[in-house]
C-alpha cells in the first residue's frame, strides 16, 4: 500500500511518463482514501497549465 | 517602463513580430538567468537568439509563431552555454542538505502529510492567469525554488522539454530528474497554496 510520500512522487512521474496499470491501480486506491493526495493530483496539470501560460 | 503596444479587438498584437522584441526580451532574460545563473551569460544568449530570430522575423505570421521560434534559439544557446562550462553541470549533484529536501518538512516519518501540510482544494485556478498579482507570487515561489530544482522544472514545463531531452543536456539520470521535478512540483505547489490560495486579503 502507497503512503502519501510514495504516491505523490508517482503523481509527479506520472507527468513526465505513461505510469503501468499496476501503479495506475496502487494511485486509484490510495487517493480513495486520502483527500491531500487527492488535491495534489488534481493541483499536478494546473502547475503545468501556469507554467505553459508564463 | 516597457513599451507598450498596440493590441487589436481580440488581445493579440498588432505589431511586428521584431517591434515585440522589448517584451520578448525581459521574458527571455528571467528564464536565461534562471537557467544559467549568471546574468551576464544570460544577456549574452538572448541577445544572439534574437539576433537569430530578426534574420528570419518576416516569415512569421503571428506573436505566437516567433516567439516560440525565439524561445527554440535560446534553449540551444543555453544549452550549448551549459555544455561549454562544466561548473554549471553540477545539476547532477543533487547535495543531500534540508533545504533540498521539502519532503522532510512535509511529510511524517511513515510517509504522510503533516496535517498542516495537506494539500487543500484550489478554488478556479484559472481566473487569476488574467491577474498581475497571481504571477508575481508564481514569479516569487519560482525564484525561491533552489536553482537545480527551478532549472529543470521550468525546461520541463515552460520549454516543454521531453525528459530524454533534458537528461541528455543536463546529464542527468533519469531517476535524479524524477527526484528534481517531484521537489519543484512539492515546493511550487506549497508556496501557490501558502502565498495565493490561502491569503484573505489577496486580491487574487
Amino acid at each position: 500500500m502507497l503512503n502519501c510520500r510514495q504516491a505523490t512522487q508517482l503523481m509527479s512521474e506520472s507527468q513526465d511518463r505513461p505510469l503501468a496499470a499496476g501503479e495506475k491501480l496502487a494511485l486509484k486506491l490510495h487517493t480513495l482514501m486520502c483527500k491531500g493526495c487527492r488535491n495534489f493530483e488534481q493541483q499536478l496539470p494546473v502547475i503545468r497549465r501556469i507554467a505553459r501560460r508564463y | 517602463m516597457p513599451q507598450r503596444h498596440e493590441m487589436s479587438r481580440d488581445g493579440q498584437h498588432a505589431a511586428r513580430p521584431e517591434l515585440l522584441s522589448e517584451e520578448l526580451r525581459r521574458q527571455m532574460l528571467r528564464f536565461a538567468r534562471l537557467q544559467l545563473k549568471d546574468a551576464h551569460l544570460a544577456e549574452d544568449a538572448v541577445q544572439e537568439a534574437l539576433l537569430g530570430a530578426l534574420k528570419y522575423a518576416d516569415s512569421f505570421k503571428g506573436q505566437a509563431a516567433y516567439k516560440n521560434w525565439v524561445f527554440a534559439i535560446l534553449r540551444n544557446k543555453i544549452a550549448d552555454i551549459i555544455r561549454k562550462n562544466q561548473r554549471l553541470i553540477a545539476v547532477s549533484s543533487l547535495g543531500s542538505d534540508e533545504e533540498q529536501d521539502p519532503e522532510a518538512l512535509l511529510f511524517n516519518r511513515s510517509g504522510r502529510w503533516h496535517r498542516e501540510e495537506m494539500p487543500v482544494r484550489w478554488s478556479s485556478p484559472e481566473a487569476s492567469f488574467e491577474d498581475e498579482q497571481f504571477w508575481t507570487i508564481f514569479e516569487f515561489c519560482l525564484d525561491h525554488l533552489p536553482a537545480n530544482q527551478g532549472r529543470v522544472f521550468m525546461m520541463r514545463e515552460f520549454i516543454n522539454l521531453e525528459s530524454s531531452e533534458i537528461c541528455r543536456e543536463l546529464e542527468l539520470t533519469v531517476s535524479n530528474l524524477n527526484v528534481l521535478l517531484y521537489r519543484a512540483r512539492l515546493r511550487l505547489r506549497e508556496c501557490l497554496e501558502n502565498k495565493w490560495q490561502l491569503q484573505g486579503d489577496c486580491s487574487c
